[in-house]
């Protein structure tokens, strides 16, 4: 029991996030029944349920990395899109270059992509590690140039991935029934939680963020590992570029990624993270951000005015975030402290002094977790 | 007796005023450059005060973000308010139930109506401003096409004059090749730009709450154990950068005279650039209001200059990346470079503070 309890316990950050996407299905259940409804088309799963699986991988790769570098560096990338445009441009000029494209082509690309990525993360990683600037205005840099780079690279006016092997990366592969970008994403998952079971990952970045002076008396080199989140983070977007890029069909270097940023950064605070750093949770935000994508398809489907949709996402997320806000939170608990000690403690004779004592004790301990 | 305060370390220059003197010394040189390179356009004042004719509402835009950096949070939102501003004014104006002082109001209104909830979000309830300011500029945009979603021109007459309208500096300008002598013109709102930096820095410099901003925005914890009252100025840091937003989408609206979707778009991600090079930091505590407008106007002149150069368009964003980063390599190289310098005269300062008594046994 104390053990449930103690699992129960870790997983209370993840209640809110989960909540949130229950609250969210249920609207959609009311709009329409049918909508866990899954039909298989040419032996391929079709539904809301894939759809949102398929329209979200993008974004929950590029919020693991976001979660990584916000908890290292206590601070947000937001070049993410233009570095997936950069790397994406470099994967489809070697593609096209390649002339034949064999599944050997589109792999050697994407290794070079992510290299590419690399490269890029370690230009804001040296930035922000080595220069002690700030998360955001470093990667100021990239987001206000990024798009051009890409552009160059390219060449001309989006270059067109016209391939049967990019096609079928961005849609279905023969022969499986789910779409190829949805098991790409839980590969990449896998290959996180993998990495951050084996590895001391987690506990270096953690005691980064929440103190780099003590992580470094404590024989952690906090430049290290922050430029480390920021090259993780670039093969995150490299990998998210390659997604893209082939779902699309065609490299438009203005539009590819265009703002995710805003939505991934979204996705890590959502999924109740600090966006001021230290411990961090993955599954928050790979929660966070298929949350984000459920919502953009409820407001869709509830055929809200398109031109109002960001109004409502925006009053969603503060609604969100209000109950998230520590103040609310623990006014609400001292609430239903008081509301407790009324009951329980109501009985003739001593219910004033008890009940004061206990609402003091309680007060004193609310203002603690404050 | 000896005054004490010999022993004192003579007091170091803050690192805002350090960062500020940067922020000058780059922006004389670029304009030094741009007067070398291109002599023509550069040398004439015009040039200067179009900078200002032009890019008013960025200025006011920027004023505002940088009262909230000195805080130590961020306002993203300013750009969205920014158009949404001048979205609403021109619907108001082509109306015709409003007149000029209307659209004014308006257009504090809406700014301060993001400021109020922006702030109060922030400060009394503690959520993340990255994320609520985000929330504002969804609301914004959103706001924005659900409005209007085409341009809209402002054909309102008295607004219209207003645009018009010029002011001309007599004892300045420039003889052109006809001999004919052209005086400088400013617009109406370069004048409210330079009542609001006067009245900004006056602010940030002599007032409580200018002084109780840099408290919070260096050390929030410390600036609580002081007796300041964290909450509140930081509430107000919100309010003030959305009702200078609210105004500066009236100017933008003065400026280009169409209420449009594209108005104010990246103005959040400029104004964050300007104010790095003008010397405020983002972590906040550090930067001299003066900053922002010198930063805005480094920007601006290699912003032109690269135009000037005649360079692709794809190259100019890039070229000004590039510069960026090199200031921002350089301001952190001199500032890091400085506190090294600090940490290494810690030993004689503490020297120094026996000196008197080496003294005496010398005697």
């Amino acid at each position: 029991m104390a053990r449930l309890k103690k699992q129960f316990d870790r997983m209370s950050h993840l209640v809110l996030p989960l909540s949130v996407l229950v609250v969210l299905l249920i609207i959609n259940l009311i709009k329409g029944a049918d909508y866990f409804k899954i039909t298989l088309i040419n032996g391929v799963l079709y539904g809301n349920i894939p759809n949102i699986l398929f329209g979200a991988s993008e974004l929950v790769i590029l919020s693991i990395g976001m979660t990584l570098v916000t908890a290292a560096a206590r601070g947000q990338d937001i070049s993410i899109g233009e570095s997936g445009a950069i790397s994406s441009a470099i994967f489809v000029q070697y593609v096209l270059s390649a002339g034949e494209v064999t599944i050997w082509t589109i792999l050697a690309g994407f290794l070079i992509s992510c290299a590419a990525g690399i490269v890029i993360g370690a230009f804001n990683g040296t930035l922000v590690a080595f220069f002690n600037v700030q998360p955001m205005v470093a990667t100021l840099i990239l987001f206000l140039g990024g798009r051009s780079i890409a552009f160059i690279i390219d060449g001309k006016v989006s270059p067109i991935l016209a391939n049967p092997i990019s096609n079928q990366i961005g849609t279905v592969i023969p022969g499986i029934p789910i779409q190829t970008p949805i098991i790409l994403t839980a590969v990449f998952i896998a290959l996180v939680v993998v990495v951050l079971k084996t590895t001391n990952l987690r506990l270096y970045v953690e005691a980064v963020g929440v103190n780099p002076s003590a992580a470094r008396l404590n024989g952690i080199n906090p430049r290290k590992i922050i430029f480390l989140t920021f090259l993780i983070m670039g093969v995150c977007s490299a990998v998210a570029g390659f997604i893209a890029v082939n779902k699309v069909g065609r490299h438009d270097s203005v539009n590819l990624l265009k703002f995710i940023m805003m939505d991934a950064i979204l996705a890590v605070a959502l999924g109740g993270n600090s966006l001021a750093g230290g411990k961090f949770s993955i599954t928050g935000s790979i929660i966070g951000a298929y949350t984000i994508e459920v919502l953009n398809r409820t407001l869709l489907r509830l055929e809200v005015n398109p031109e109002a949709i960001k109004t409502f996402k925006a009053v969603f997320i503060i609604i969100l975030m209000v109950i998230a806000s520590p103040v609310v939170r623990a006014s609400a608990r001292k609430l239903i402290d008081k509301g407790k000690t009324f009951f329980t403690g109501y009985s003739p004779g001593q219910t004033g002094a008890l009940n004061k004592a206990v609402v003091s004790m309680t007060d004193s301990s609310a203002k603690k977790e404050e | 007796m000896r005054p004490l305060d010999r022993n004192k370390p003579k007091t170091r220059m803050s690192n805002s005023t350090l960062l500020f003197i940067i922020a000058g010394i780059i922006f004389v040189l670029m304009y030094g450059i741009a007067i070398i390179s291109f002599p023509v356009s550069f040398r004439q004042f015009q040039t200067f005060f179009d900078f200002f004719n032009l890019n008013a509402a960025l200025f006011i835009v920027i004023l505002g973000m940088c009262v909230v950096m000195i805080g130590g949070g961020i306002d993203i939102s300013v750009g969205a308010v920014c158009g949404l501003v001048t979205m609403a004014c021109a619907m108001l104006l082509q109306s015709g139930a409003g007149n000029i002082w209307g659209a004014f109001f308006l257009a504090l209104g809406i700014g301060l109506a993001f400021g109020l909830m922006h702030g109060f979000l922030i400060a009394y309830l503690e959520i993340q401003p990255f994320i609520i300011t985000l929330a504002g500029m969804f609301l914004a945009q959103g706001l924005l096409t659900t409005l209007h979603k085409e341009p809209l021109n402002v054909t309102n007459p008295a607004f219209v004059a207003l645009r018009r309208y010029t002011i001309e500096i007599p004892w300045l300008g420039t003889v052109n090749r006809l001999g004919v002598f052209i005086p400088c013109e400013i617009k109406p709102s370069v004048i409210v730009v330079v009542v609001l930096i006067i009245l900004y820095a006056a602010m940030m410099k002599w007032t409580r709450f200018g002084r109780n901003l840099y408290a919070v925005g260096g050390n929030r914890q410390s600036a609580r154990m002081l007796g300041i009252n964290v909450k509140q100025t930081i509430f107000l840091s919100y309010v003030l950068c959305g009702l200078t937003a609210g105004l500066s989408g009236f100017i933008f609206l003065l400026t280009t005279g169409a209420g449009n979707i594209g108005n104010g778009s990246l103005y959040e991600m400029r104004a964050i650039a300007a104010n790095v090079m003008g010397g405020i930091m983002l972590n906040g505590g550090v930067g001299n209001l003066l900053g922002a407008p010198i930063g805005t106007l480094t920007l601006l002149t290699i912003n032109e200059l690269i135009r000037a150069a005649g360079v692709q368009s794809n190259l100019q964003a890039i070229i000004s990346g590039l510069l960026l980063y090199v200031f921002i390599v350089l301001q952190s190289i001199i500032v890091s470079l400085r506190d090294r310098k600090q940490f290494k005269l810690a030993l004689p300062s503490w020297l120094k503070l026996h000196r008197p008594q080496d003294e005496k046994i010398d005697h």
